[in-house]
C-alpha cells in the first residue's frame, strides 16, 4: 500500500531578521506596491541561506529553501538536522501554524501535531476538564474524547487526581496527562517533535510503544523530529536530513544518519585541537588524536589493531579530585563504553601540559565508525572542558565472523564467547 | 475556395461550441469537491473570501469548551462565585448615580436612576468586554496559536459567547430591578419591542466582533493602535447614550450621536424595557447594515492575517 499522503513541493519559507519597527514599514509598503502592480515580491530575491554562524548582508534569510519530498501512508518519517536546519519551520508549516512563503504541501487526511504537549492546559481547571479542553484544541469532538476518556486517564496514570486542578499536579503528572491526550488522537498523520524527552524512563518506553503501535497497527503516518539518533533509528524507516534550510538527503534511516554524523566533519581531520578562545579555562584539552601501534596518526584501524588515543591537557590551576573521562560513542551517538581516571593532585603544576596515551585493546570494538567524548571535571560539581563527538575513527573489518553482516546492526562490541556443545 | 472557408468556419464554430460547456464546467468550482484527490493544500495565501466556515462548525465543541473554561476559570476558588458578576455593574451604577445623576444632574428621561443607568451599563459592558478581548486575540493567544492549528475564528467567537453568559447573568439583575419598579408602579411602560432585545444584543456582539477582528489583525505587526484602544472605547461610550438619554442631546451634536451605530441599540434597548427614549426603524436598519458590513470586512481581514501572524506578532 504505497499511497502518497504528504507531498511537499518546492517549499520555501523566508524570515526577516531584526526587530519590527519603522524600517519594516517601508519594506511592507514596497512589497504591497509590487503586489498591486502584479509583480513579484522584491524581497524574495535577496534572501540568504540560513547560516547562523556567519554574518550576512541581507535582513532576510531562507529558513527553508526548495524542499521536495513525499511521504507514504503508514510510514514513520524521521526528520533530523542540526539546530537551525529548518526542522521546526517545516513542522510549523505542516501543522498550519504558519504559511509557507512559496511552494505548497498537499496532504491527504487529518494532521495533528504534538509540537508541545499541554498546549491550552489551564492550571485552574481539573484534569478531567483539561482533557476535554485539550482534546478539543487538538481537534477532537466531545464524543470522541468521551469514548477515549478512560483510556487516556489510564495511560497517564493519574486516576486519583482526575478531579483536582492541574496546578496541583507534579510536573511529571502534568506532562503525562498532556501526552496521553495527544497520544489518543486519531488523525491520519501525526507530527511529533521531541516530546519524548520528558517523563521517566518507563513513561518514555510507553510513548515509543504507542507511537509504533499507531504506525504499524493503525496504518497511520508519523513525522518524528528528534536529536536522538537512537530513537530515530528505532522508530523510522525513512529519514529526511535538513541542513541550513535545504534538503540534504532523503533515504533509508541508517544511511541518512551516517551522512548526518559525517556532516561538518568531512573537512576536518580526526584530530581535535583546542579553539583559541578557550584560553581562560582552568583546565582544557589542547589536542586529542588517534595513532596506530606504529605511532602514525590515523583514523583508520583494523579490527585486530590496537587503538591509541593521545590526549593533551593544559592546567591553569590546581584542584584536588579532578577527573578525566572519555566515552566511546557509536554512529548513532549512543555510549558504548566509558573510562575515567584521576588527574593526580601531587603532580599538578599550574601552567603545564600533561599528555596521556590511552590504549584500547584490539578485537573488541566491532567494525563501524566511532567517536569520542572527552571531559575534564569535578565529580558532581563542574565540568572544566567538554569535547563532544570528535576524533571519528573507523574500524574496518579484517575478517571477523560478521564480515558478511556488514551494514546490519549486530552490536558494538565483539566479545569472546565460548559455546559448549552437548548431545542429549 | 469559398466552400472551403465555409467548411472551415463551420468546423471551427462547431469545435468552439463543443468546448463551451467544458470551459464553463471548469470555471465552476464546487466547494468541498477538489479537482484532485488531496484533502488539504497548504499554500502561501488563499482566496480572500475563503472563510472556511464549515471548519469552524466542525470545531464547535472547542468553542463550547473555551466558553466553559472562561467561565470556570474566572470564579474558581471564590465562595460567592458568579455572584461577583452582579457586584461590578451594581457598583458602576452606584457611581453613576452619585456623579452623573446627583452631582452633574444629567437627565434620565424621568426614569428611576438605577434602572436607567443599569440598562445602559450592562449593554455597554458587554460591548466593551467583547471588543477589548477580541481586539487583542492574536497577541493574547500567540502561545497557543503558535503550536496548534484550529480555525482561528473560534477564538473571537468564544469570547463573544462567553461574554454573553456574563451578560445574561447581569440581565437577570436588571430584570430584578425592573420587576421591582414595575410592581412599585414607577413611570415605566414596557412594550412589545422587548422581543427585539435579543437582536439588539446580537448586533452589539457583531459590531464588537467585527471591530475587534479588524483591530487585532492590524496590531499583530505594528502595535501602535493598541494604545488608542482603551482610550478609544472610553471615548466611544460618551458618544453613545449610556449615561444620558438621546432626548438630552442638543440639535448641534445630534448627528454625531446618531451616526454612532451603537446609539440606536442602547436607546432601543432602554425604550423597549421602559417606554421612554427614542426608537426608529431607520436607525435600527442603519445599525444592522453597519454591523453586517463590519463583520464581513473584519472576517476577511482576520482570515488574511491569521495564516502568517505568528511570524510577526
Amino acid at each position: 500500500m504505497s499511497d502518497t499522503v504528504i507531498k511537499v513541493e518546492n517549499l520555501s519559507k523566508q524570515y526577516r531578521l531584526g526587530e519590527v519597527g519603522t524600517g519594516t514599514l517601508s519594506h511592507d509598503l514596497n512589497r504591497w506596491w509590487a503586489r498591486l502592480r502584479g509583480k513579484e515580491d522584491p524581497f524574495l530575491k535577496i534572501g540568504e541561506t540560513n547560516d547562523r554562524e556567519q554574518k550576512g548582508n541581507s535582513d532576510y534569510v531562507w529558513a527553508l529553501r526548495d524542499i521536495n519530498f513525499e511521504v507514504q501512508q503508514g510510514e514513520v518519517l524521521g526528520i533530523i538536522g542540526r539546530n537551525g536546519a529548518g526542522k521546526s519551520t517545516l513542522l510549523k508549516i505542516l501543522s498550519k501554524t504558519t504559511a509557507p512563503t512559496t511552494g505548497k504541501i498537499k496532504v491527504k487526511g487529518r494532521i495533528a501535531s504534538l509540537l508541545e504537549v499541554g498546549t491550552g492546559f489551564h492550571p485552574e481547571m481539573t484534569g478531567r476538564e483539561n482533557i476535554f479542553l485539550n482534546g478539543a484544541i487538538l481537534g477532537m469532538t466531545k464524543k470522541e474524547i468521551q469514548k477515549k476518556f478512560d483510556e487516556i486517564v489510564d495511560f497517564a496514570g493519574v486516576e486519583r487526581y482526575v478531579d483536582t486542578p492541574v496546578k496541583r499536579y507534579s510536573s511529571g503528572m502534568y506532562v503525562r496527562l498532556a501526552f496521553a491526550v495527544a497520544a489518543f488522537l486519531e488523525p491520519e498523520i501525526l507530527i511529533v517533535d521531541e516530546v519524548l524527552a520528558v517523563g521517566d524512563a518507563e513513561f518514555q518506553k510507553k510513548c515509543l510503544g504507542r507511537m509504533k503501535d499507531v504506525s504499524v497497527n493503525d496504518g497511520r503516518t508519523v513525522l518524528f523530529v528528534s536529536h536522538n539518533m537512537g530513537t530515530i533509528s528505532q522508530l523510522c524507516n525513512k529519514t529526511v536530513l535538513l541542513g541550513k534550510g535545504q534538503l540534504v538527503t532523503y533515504d533509508k534511516t541508517t544511511s541518512v544518519i551516517g551522512t548526518y554524523l559525517m556532516m561538518g566533519k568531512s573537512m576536518l581531520s580526526n584530530k581535535y585541537t583546542f579553539p583559541s578562545k578557550n584560553f581562560s579555562k582552568e583546565y582544557y584539552f589542547v589536542e586529542i588524536f588517534t595513532i596506530n601501534q606504529n605511532g602514525e596518526e590515523t583514523d583508520q584501524f583494523g579490527f585486530d589493531d590496537s587503538i591509541f588515543i593521545i590526549c593533551s591537557i593544559k592546567a591553569n590551576s590546581k584542584h584536588p579530585n579532578v577527573k578525566i573521562g572519555f566515552n566511546i560513542l557509536n554512529s548513532l551517538g549512543n555510549y558504548v563504553s566509558t573510562s575515567i581516571i584521576d588527574l593526580n593532585y601531587e603532580n599538578q603544576i599550574s601552567e603545564s601540559v600533561y599528555r596521556y596515551k590511552i590504549k584500547i585493546q584490539p578485537s573488541i570494538l566491532a567494525p563501524n565508525t566511532y567517536m569520542f567524548r572527552f571531559a575534564i571535571f569535578l565529580l558532581n560539581d563542574k565540568i572544566f572542558d567538554l569535547v563532544e563527538n570528535e576524533c571519528q575513527i573507523k574500524i574496518n573489518d579484517t575478517g571477523t565472523q560478521f564480515a558478511s553482516f556488514e551494514g546490519t546492526d549486530y552490536g558494538n562490541v565483539i566479545l569472546d564467547y565460548h559455546w559448549e556443545f552437548f548431545k542429549l | 475556395m469559398a466552400k472551403a472557408i465555409v467548411q472551415l468556419t463551420v468546423f471551427l464554430t462547431d469545435r468552439f461550441l463543443f468546448c463551451i460547456p467544458f470551459f464553463l464546467m471548469s470555471t465552476i468550482v464546487i466547494p468541498g469537491q477538489h479537482t484532485d484527490k488531496w484533502d488539504l493544500v497548504i499554500e502561501p495565501r488563499s482566496s480572500l473570501f475563503d472563510l472556511r466556515l464549515q471548519e469552524v462548525w466542525r470545531y464547535r465543541d472547542l468553542l463550547l469548551m473555551l466558553v466553559k473554561r472562561d467561565f470556570v476559570a474566572t470564579y474558581k476558588q471564590t465562595i460567592l462565585g458568579p455572584i461577583w458578576f452582579f457586584i461590578q455593574p451594581l457598583l458602576t451604577t452606584l457611581t453613576y448615580i452619585v456623579i452623573f445623576g446627583n452631582i452633574a444632574k444629567l437627565s434620565t428621561d424621568g426614569l428611576p436612576m438605577t434602572l436607567f443607568y443599569l440598562c445602559g451599563i450592562i449593554l455597554w459592558n458587554y460591548f466593551s468586554e467583547c471588543l477589548n478581548k477580541t481586539a487583542t486575540v492574536f497577541k493574547d493567544n500567540a502561545n497557543i496559536f503558535g503550536k496548534v492549528y484550529f480555525p482561528r475564528l473560534v477564538m473571537p467567537l468564544s469570547i463573544v459567547v462567553s461574554n454573553l453568559v456574563r451578560f445574561s447573568i447581569q440581565l437577570a439583575l436588571l430584570l430584578g430591578f425592573w420587576i421591582y419598579y414595575l410592581l412599585k408602579g414607577a413611570n415605566i411602560h414596557p412594550n412589545w419591542l422587548i422581543l427585539l432585545s435579543p437582536y439588539l444584543v446580537l448586533l452589539m456582539a457583531v459590531i464588537a466582533l467585527g471591530a475587534g477582528m479588524i483591530i487585532t489583525a492590524m496590531t499583530t505587526k505594528y502595535r501602535d493602535l493598541v494604545f488608542l484602544l482603551t482610550f478609544g472605547i472610553q471615548l466611544f461610550m460618551y458618544a453613545t447614550p449610556v449615561i444620558y438619554p438621546m432626548s438630552a442631546v442638543s440639535k448641534k451634536w445630534g448627528w454625531l450621536i446618531k451616526s454612532n451605530p451603537l446609539s440606536s441599540l442602547v436607546e432601543t434597548f432602554r425604550y423597549a424595557f421602559t417606554g421612554s427614549g427614542q426608537f426608529s426603524w431607520g436607525a435600527l436598519a442603519y445599525s444592522s447594515v453597519f454591523a453586517l458590513a463590519l463583520l464581513f470586512f473584519g472576517a476577511i481581514v482576520f482570515n488574511k492575517v491569521e495564516k502568517n501572524f505568528m511570524d510577526t506578532v
